[in-house]
């Protein structure tokens, strides 16, 4: 069983270390005994096949499980070294450093300025709204084609434009973590390349940990990949040594396209 | 894959064919028709056979109209009522009519005691059952844990909401206007109204709460809403058109009502509007039951006159109901 998966991680300091994670539905254990680390400023690409419990990792790191009933969680999560699953750990201040990035686009049903601004409003930011909303559009790459239809309804951008509008709205908070799930598989090519541009900007200010069904797409884009396989950390290594010399039969079964 | 539209295929041409009655096909014509699955050059080509093809038609056709009698019914019922009171009644309507008490001589006879009293029933009705309604739906959705006593909870709801009214009468009685010693005022109705068309209110809010995409509360918990924010600034603005149109509908049922309103004893006969909670009073349904129960026919027609007014302010809620709802839709 897997343990513990040592990376590299010198000249970045961790943001997220999984100590031993299990995550139970019910009866049926989704996650077994995960351990990894998250260096700062890296992209981490979680992959697998279809409910192998990538999801179900991911939305470890920001407390998100919290909300689904009978979900139980053993082991930890640290974050700078503080146990997010400690008792007096706020699970809402928790998403509010560690922001995330959903499967589908799923804007609110108001102005793409209502949209950007719900975060810093529900974290009580007094500053430059407007500033902050332009930022963080620009930063998601969407300002050019917005910024004249600020106040139009969210559902009237198209759907790649709507996914990176939900970036944008996790950037405005300034989260240090941005968790994306599978943010381009609803999403065209062209699209699916502007959200991968996109990360490639945002790493340089943020960590992010994402999830994908695309090989090409993990390998573009991630410094670091874990593989999972039914609930278990297979391996986790270095992007190029996952994808050109796995240790593991399995992942290289996996990544090329043998299985899964 | 392959093998299931072959099933299909089979199935289409043997079994479902051979069994149905009055199929007149000559068997040549069968022979010759393909036993494959249709192949996806033809996107079209169907292995059923221009009789069936009919068949199906004529049977969708069939619906169509039954669907339409069926509200030609409905609407031809409710034309024939309002062409009565409308005839019997429209002669009735004039200020004089709103603006004078009701009294034994006919001609002078109005409703302002009664709609008066009906007005105060329905703002005061809205003003309980509202808060508590939407209140309840909120707690059992959003926060109550899903145990079997919210599941006891959750099915006498839905239990309460089918009790008949004069069941809720029977409780007015005995709480408010004898326990809780309200008398037979406005407000004792009022409470007991609130209590008829709670679960109806509770029932409709907890199905537009529930309408609303797990994915928008999730996408403000992602953003570190709390659970209140996420609630208040997206969920129930979301959820409000909805709530709105089933407490329109509910206090429209409510100012119909008349039942549990005898049975907490609001006077027929009343010649002065209620200045409070705790006057007594009389509602327009009750002052057409005490009309319509007298002999003369100039009762009668002071009686439609009052259906009339009851029937204008039911339509104005309703039209209400449509215009909130409207206006929300459109901001989204
Ligand atoms: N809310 C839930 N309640 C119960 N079981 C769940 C729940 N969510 C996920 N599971 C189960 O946990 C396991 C892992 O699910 P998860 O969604 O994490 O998989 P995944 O790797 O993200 O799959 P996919 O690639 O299809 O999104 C699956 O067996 C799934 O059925
Ligand atoms: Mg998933």
């Amino acid at each position: 069983m897997a343990t513990t998966h040592n990376i590299d991680t010198r000249g970045s300091a961790p943001a997220l270390e999984a100590h031993n994670l299990s995550v139970f539905y019910a009866a049926n254990q989704a996650v077994k005994n995960v351990s990894l680390v998250v260096p700062t400023h890296k992209v981490v690409a979680l992959i697998g096949p279809s409910g192998c419990g990538k999801s179900t990792l991911l939305r470890c790191f920001n407390r998100m499980n919290d909300l689904v009933l009978d979900a139980r969680i053993e082991g930890e999560v640290l974050f700078h070294g503080q146990n997010l699953y400690d008792r007096e750990i706020d699970p809402v201040e928790v998403r509010r450093r560690i922001g995330m990035v959903f499967q589908k686009p799923n804007p609110f049903p108001k102005s793409v300025y209502d949209n950007t601004a719900f975060g810093p409003r529900v974290q009580g930011y007094h500053g430059d709204m407007d500033a902050l909303v332009e930022d963080s559009l620009r930063a998601a790459a969407l300002w050019e084609e917005v910024s004249d239809r600020l106040g139009d309804s969210a559902y009237t951008l198209s759907g790649g434009q709507q996914q990176r509008l939900c970036i944008a709205r996790t950037l405005a908070v300034k989260p240090e973590v941005v968790l994306m799930d599978e943010p381009a598989s609803a999403l065209d090519p062209v699209a699916t390349q502007k959200i991968e541009d996109l990360i490639w900007e945002l790493k340089q200010r943020y960590t992010i940990v994402i999830v994908t069904h695309n090989m090409q797409q993990a390998a573009r884009i991630s410094d670091y990949t874990a593989f999972l396989y039914m609930g278990e950390l297979i391996e986790y290594g270095s992007t190029d040594t996952i994808f050109t010399n796995p240790t593991e039969e399995r992942t290289e079964a996996y990544v090329t396209g043998r299985f899964g | 894959m392959k093998r299931f539209q072959g099933q299909r295929a089979d199935a289409a041409s043997t079994e479902g064919e051979e069994r149905r009655p009055g199929n007149d096909r000559p068997p040549a014509a069968r022979d010759r028709r393909p036993r494959r699955p249709p192949s996806p050059t033809a996107p079209f080509a169907t292995s059923d056979s221009p009789w069936r093809v009919r068949r199906r038609r004529i049977a969708g056709l069939g619906f169509h109209l039954l669907c339409a009698l069926s509200a030609v019914v409905g609407v031809v019922a409710l034309a024939v009522l309002l062409t009565e009171v409308f005839a019997e009644g429209l002669g009735e309507l004039d200020i004089a009519f709103l603006t004078s008490f009701a009294s034994r001589i006919p001609e002078r006879a109005g409703i302002k005691g009664a709609l008066a009293g009906s007005l105060w029933m329905l703002a005061l009705t809205a003003a309980i059952s509202f808060p508590l309604g939407v209140g309840a739906a909120i707690y059992l959705e959003e926060y109550a844990p899903k145990s079997w006593i919210t599941r006891a909870i959750q099915t006498n709801i839905a239990n309460l909401a089918g009790v008949p009214s004069i069941v809720y009468g029977l409780l007015g009685l005995a709480l408010f206007v004898r326990m809780l010693a309200l008398g037979r005022s406005v407000l004792a109705g009022a409470l007991t109204l609130s209590l008829l068309i709670l679960p109806v209110i509770i029932l409709a809010s907890q199905e537009a709460i529930r309408a609303v995409p797990d994915s928008i509360r999730q996408a403000a918990y992602g953003l570190g809403a709390t659970r209140w924010q996420a609630l208040r600034m997206q969920v129930l603005p979301m959820a409000l058109p909805g709530i709105l149109t089933g407490t329109i509908l509910a206090l429209s049922r409510a100012v119909g009502e008349t039942a549990p309103l005898i049975m907490i004893g609001a006077l027929s006969f009343v010649a002065f509007t209620p200045r409070g909670p705790l006057d007594q009073f009389t509602v327009l349904p009750l002052q057409i039951f005490n009309w319509v129960s007298r002999p003369q026919e100039e009762f009668r027609q002071l009686a439609a006159g009052a259906i009339i007014v009851l029937l204008a302010v039911l339509l104005l809620m309703n039209a209400a109901a449509i215009l909130l709802r409207n206006r929300h839709q459109q901001r989204v």
